[in-house]
């Protein structure tokens, strides 16, 4: 099970010189140089493409492209804003789903040994098959322009890192950590409750960090293969047979917005769970 | 015996009885290594008593079968009148390793609460104890940090002052200040003996520095290696309560030397500190290979 990366390496306990103080909140100025390079890329996008006189069908201009997102905000047959609207919530549905099955899955084969036997393999393998191959194959169970279709594709793609980061996460404690707990007489629940969960939370936060781009991509993926037209998918693939590009750049740059938002939330949240990991990471 | 602490003589009879002690690791049906063989001791309620021998001559096995986080082969283990499987289920134990395995999410304090948590204590209880026993191992100002804002040996002091917590009636504390530097180690020996005499706790204290050893004991349990055996018992005679000029004294340099020489006679190699050298590993990787033992 390789994945996803560990959230943090453990970090070596050897001895250390003195008090460390509480880091981990970046300044502005952190950010400063990667903004100067995206707003330098964007300015140069807009002069190259002017300068080379490029056709709009083969890059339109950012500015050509905001355009196009404001002229088909809300209304026409490119409507972007309820596009946007209807795949986030086919994509959060599927997240839920998926988050909610990998996390059951991740406790039970952690709990029970025989479920161990039997879910990780058949889970390991299933994540071996290309899973967005199975889109028609789910617009044809679920129906073509039923949401859920998209948000089963979506909560596929978001279960496998969600179960592995869990999995892991429960079981990679300190063996040491665990006889501890056993000198105290805790009972396994307890050393479920105080041991491995708060162990498993960064790993959690890391897999909801991949799985909201994932939920993301399986539902605009999904919507690539037929259904409700108002939808990020959809719009991307008509506007793009119809030749309006910009307008498919506005639904991409839309989607890609509606990702960022949604990795934000997670770390976010992160930071209010797990205030003290964001300082271990600082340290590391 | 020797020196008992003040609260020694509260009941009578060993708090730890071992009893005809072997233990054989084994692999499948194969017994890979013969650890210990036919151990027997006696620890006295308020007793120091430090077990030192080379590397993998089976210390810490010892320490966790008292603990009943192992089982042995053959033979008792009595801890309190009860058995270790008991003692433990009753939190008789308080546990030392050489890592402090404190956990990174809870603070200083709150580690210090976690035994009090398992324990069911009320929360009023739990925080005012656990700022007594940080206020014990001078810790007072770091209560609200996380354990990797802490330096080695405040880590560590942290994971004595959680083992101390819910007033264990045994210490049992395997090398935990191996992973210090010299000087830190130094303070933290007087620490403990600190601790020790106000608590009138008993402590089983496994180490591989003979001075540490001698400094802190009231016995020295001198193993030879593999198959772990008790060899020698040193008493340790110094008078209480030791301190820097304990370590200068002639006596000291004599039990020092009594110790290392029982150790050499158990086969053990020495390095100039008086630390146990790291003794036979390359066999234990034999005996493992050839599963020869047994
Ligand atoms: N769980 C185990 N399985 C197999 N062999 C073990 C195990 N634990 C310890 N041993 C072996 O038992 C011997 C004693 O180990 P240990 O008690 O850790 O020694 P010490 O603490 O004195 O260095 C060593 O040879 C070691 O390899
Ligand atoms: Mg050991």
């Amino acid at each position: 099970m390789t994945t996803i990366g560990p959230a943090i390496a453990p970090t070596s306990r050897g001895s250390r010189p003195a008090v460390r103080g509480l880091r981990g909140t970046r300044s502005l100025a952190w950010y400063l140089p990667a903004a100067i390079v995206f707003v330098g890329g964007i300015v140069l996008w807009e002069v190259v493409v002017g300068a080379l006189n490029l056709q709009a069908f083969v890059l339109p201009k950012p500015t050509a492209i905001l355009a196009a997102l404001q002229a088909n905000w809300a209304e026409g047959r490119f409507a972007l804003l309820p596009s946007a609207t209807a795949t986030l919530q086919e994509a959060l549905t599927g997240l839920v789903i998926g988050t909610t099955v990998g996390l059951l899955v991740a406790f039970a084969s952690v709990r029970w040994v025989t479920a161990r036997g039997i879910l990780l393999p058949l889970a390991v393998a299933a994540n071996a098959v290309p899973i967005i191959a199975f889109a028609p194959l789910l617009n044809n169970w679920f129906g073509l322009v039923n949401p859920l279709s998209k948000a089963l594709m979506a909560a596929i793609l978001v279960f496998f890192p969600v179960m592995a980061n869990v999995v892991r996460g429960l079981v990679d404690v300190e063996p040491a950590a665990v006889e501890l707990m056993r000198s105290y007489a805790a009972s396994d629940w307890t050393i479920l409750r105080k041991l491995r969960v708060p162990n498993a939370l960064p790993y959690f936060f890391t897999a909801m960090k991949v799985a909201t781009t994932l939920s993301l991509i399986g539902a605009i993926v999904a919507e690539y293969f037929g259904g409700a037209s108002t939808v990020l998918g959809r719009m991307i693939v008509q506007s793009a047979s119809a030749l309006k590009f910009d307008i498919t750049w506005a639904a991409i740059l839309l989607g890609a917005a509606t990702g960022i938002v949604f990795y934000l939330v997670v770390a976010v949240v992160e930071r209010f769970v797990i205030p003290w990991h964001a300082t271990l990471r600082a340290e590391a | 015996m020797t020196d008992p602490s003040p609260r020694a003589a509260q009941q009578t009879g060993p708090v730890v009885r071992v009893s005809g002690v072997d233990k054989t690791f084994r692999r499948g049906d194969r017994a890979v290594t013969k650890a210990l063989e036919a151990i027997d001791l006696d620890i006295a309620r308020g007793e120091f008593v430090s077990l030192i021998g080379p590397s993998g001559c089976g210390k810490s096995t010892l320490l966790r079968i008292v603990g009943d986080l192992t089982s042995p082969s053959t033979g008792t283990v009595t801890v309190n009148g009860k058995t270790a499987e008991q003692a433990r289920r009753d939190r008789d134990y308080g546990m030392v390793f050489q890592a402090p395995v404190l956990f990174d999410w809870r603070t200083v304090e709150d580690n210090v609460k976690l035994p009090l948590e398992i324990l069911g204590w009320d929360a009023a209880r739990r925080a005012s104890r656990a700022r007594e026993m940080l206020d014990l191992v001078e810790l007072g100002e770091f209560v609200k940090h996380h354990p990797f804002q802490l330096s080695g040996g405040m880590q560590q002091r942290v994971a004595i002052a959680r083992a101390l917590a819910f007033e264990p009636s045994i210490l049992l504390m395997d090398e935990p200040f191996g992973a210090l530097d010299e000087m830190t180690r130094e303070r933290m020996n007087g620490e403990v003996l600190r601790i020790w005499e106000r608590t009138g706790t008993t402590i089983l204290f496994v180490t591989h520095s003979i001075p540490e050893a001698v400094f802190l004991s009231s016995r020295v349990v001198v193993m030879s290696a593999r198959p772990g055996r008790i060899t020698t018992i040193v008493d340790i005679d110094l008078p209480r309560p030791r301190t820097d000029e304990t370590r200068e004294s002639r006596r000291y340099f004599e039990l020092v030397t009594a110790v290392r020489e029982a150790l050499r006679a158990g086969g053990a190699e020495l390095d100039d500190r008086g630390t146990v050298g790291p003794g036979s590993d390359a066999s234990i990787e034999r005996t493992i290979a050839e599963g020869a033992v047994g």
